[in-house]
């Protein structure tokens, strides 16, 4: 039975499940901000449903309905005031995660996370001065300081 | 009414999907403003007009905007492969 | 390893949600809080839209709260983008290689026209907001658009960032005096007022809301100069040209 709420509750939770996957899977940075918004839209939709009735008309009183307005059915106003402000909030946080990632981007001149995460371990390591014998500017150290690192991720893996 | 929310369900999920797998940026992009899209229609069918105004606007228009030139800034504008 | 453990979370967070979402009453919600709402908005806050009697009278602090969440996320953009090293390098090479490059004679002018119609459109969103779907934040998006598309069609145009702020900082403290407002007539904060300016109309026309209207024209103008600053903040990163592409991918070789 294709009934109306099965549509609807399996586009929710599938969008969802979409952004998080993409969110635990991908490598690149970009996409999983692109990820992030899926999810936000998700987790929006599911808590739209939340609110709504099956005989309800839009919380917004026409001048027709101000006779009878008892008789009137409405959807839920306080879930749709939540996600209102929800999107707008996401929005911000999006442009914050486009603006770090700008940075990444001018600092590392990649977009790979674990390329990322590898010269961060490596710059910090630099900074608090462990494990790096020699001077941290000259370009041999650090392909040497990647290469061990890469060669560590993989006898992990 | 059924056959409506199931369509713009199955562009909405399939575009999801499209932004993960879509190999080209701008393409990607493209998908995400349609997931936002789909999502404001479906704000509207279900009674929330404020909802579906505000997704609109910001999800198919203003974040569109932002990650295009973010893309471009980026260095990942690249409309040929 | 990481890939298979992810999949496996995922599957089965969406059966665990699937499971629970069929034990959900679908359409018929008990809608404690809502249900009073409804029944007692049009008579206590006299607004034809009730999300909006929700989110400014009902909820009016959680507003305050999302303009500041709102104000954060604009100031660490701000914070992030705004470092010397990111605009300095390129501000005079790229800059004037951009003044150059206008995006053609019909784009500017269209948009040139485009532009008033949308601030009108903008406008008539947030007055509006308390008696049709709409208000500040949709009407302030549209505004942040308007005020920006000028710029997306001239690159390399330097805006100045005070007049923005400075519309932000009344707008917000706009929104601050209106509920202290209320307490001057011994209400609580951000309590809707209606005297006899304010509150005389009938339900569904435009002076039917009390302070209602001023504290949504806040909120649109706070929106939309807090959007429209972080997209000009965007728009001021230097693009990378293909020069720069292959300088960084050869540092990365090396």
């Amino acid at each position: 039975m294709p009934a109306i709420e099965v549509v609807l509750y399996s586009g929710a939770i599938g969008l969802s499940i979409i952004g998080l996957t993409g969110l635990l899977l991908l490598n690149n940075v970009f996409r999983m901000l692109l990820a992030l918004v899926i999810l936000e839209s998700g987790v929006n939709l599911l808590l739209i449903l939340s609110g709504f009735r099956l005989a309800g008309v839009a919380p917004v009183i026409l001048p027709e309905q101000l006779s009878n307005l008892s008789a009137i059915v409405m959807n839920d106003p306080v879930p749709q005031a939540l996600v209102l402000t929800a999107i707008v909030i996401g929005v911000g946080v999006q442009a914050l995660g486009l603006a770090m990632i700008l940075r990444i981007k001018a600092q590392y001149g990649t977009l790979n996370m674990l390329k990322i995460r590898e010269q961060l371990e490596f710059d910090l390591a630099v900074q608090s001065g462990v494990a790096t014998p020699v001077s941290a500017h000259s370009p041999v150290s650090l392909a040497s300081g990647r290469e061990r690192q890469l060669s560590n991720h993989k006898d992990e893996q | 009414m059924i056959w409506i929310v199931s369509i713009v369900v199955l562009v909405m999920l399939a575009s999801a999907i499209a932004v993960l797998v879509l190999p080209n940026m701008i393409a990607a992009v493209a998908a995400a403003s349609v997931v936002s899209l789909a999502l404001a229609v479906l704000f509207a069918l279900m009674k929330a007009p404020d909802v579906a105004m505000t997704e609109a606007a910001i999800g198919a228009g203003l974040s569109a905007l932002l990650l295009a030139m973010g893309l471009k800034r980026l260095g990942l504008w690249q409309l040929e492969d | 390893m990481r890939n298979i453990a992810g999949l496996l979370f995922a599957g089965g967070l969406a059966f665990l949600l699937l499971v629970l979402a069929s034990y959900l009453p679908y359409g018929q919600t008990p809608m404690f809080l809502g249900d009073a709402i409804l029944a007692h908005a049009p008579g206590e806050v006299h607004t034809a839209n009730i999300v909006a009697a929700v989110l400014l009278a009902y909820r009016g602090i959680d507003t305050l709260g999302e303009l500041s969440i709102l104000f954060t996320a604009a100031a660490g953009v701000g914070l992030i983008l705004g470092h010397r090293s990111l605009r300095s390098d390129s501000a005079g090479v790229n800059g004037a290689v951009n003044s150059e490059q206008h995006s053609g004679f019909i784009t500017t002018r269209a948009v040139d026209l485009i532009m008033p119609l949308l601030m009108v459109v903008g406008f008539y969103i947030i007055f509006y907001g308390h008696v049709t779907p709409g208000g500040g934040f949709q009407g302030g998006v549209i505004l942040a658009t308007a005020f920006f598309l000028p710029v997306l069609v001239r690159p390399g145009t330097r805006i100045e960032h005070g007049v923005i702020t400075l519309l932000e900082g009344l707008a917000g403290s706009g929104f601050i005096l209106v509920g202290l407002w209320a307490m001057f007539y011994d209400q609580p904060f951000l309590q809707p007022i209606f005297d006899s300016f304010l509150g005389t109309g009938p339900l569904g026309s435009l002076w039917s809301a009390g302070s209602l209207p001023l504290l949504y024209l806040a909120v649109g103008l706070k929106v939309g100069s807090e959007l429209a600053g972080l997209l000009v903040t965007v728009s001021e990163v230097p693009e990378l040209s293909e020069t720069n592409i292959s300088d960084a991918d050869d540092i990365n070789r090396k």
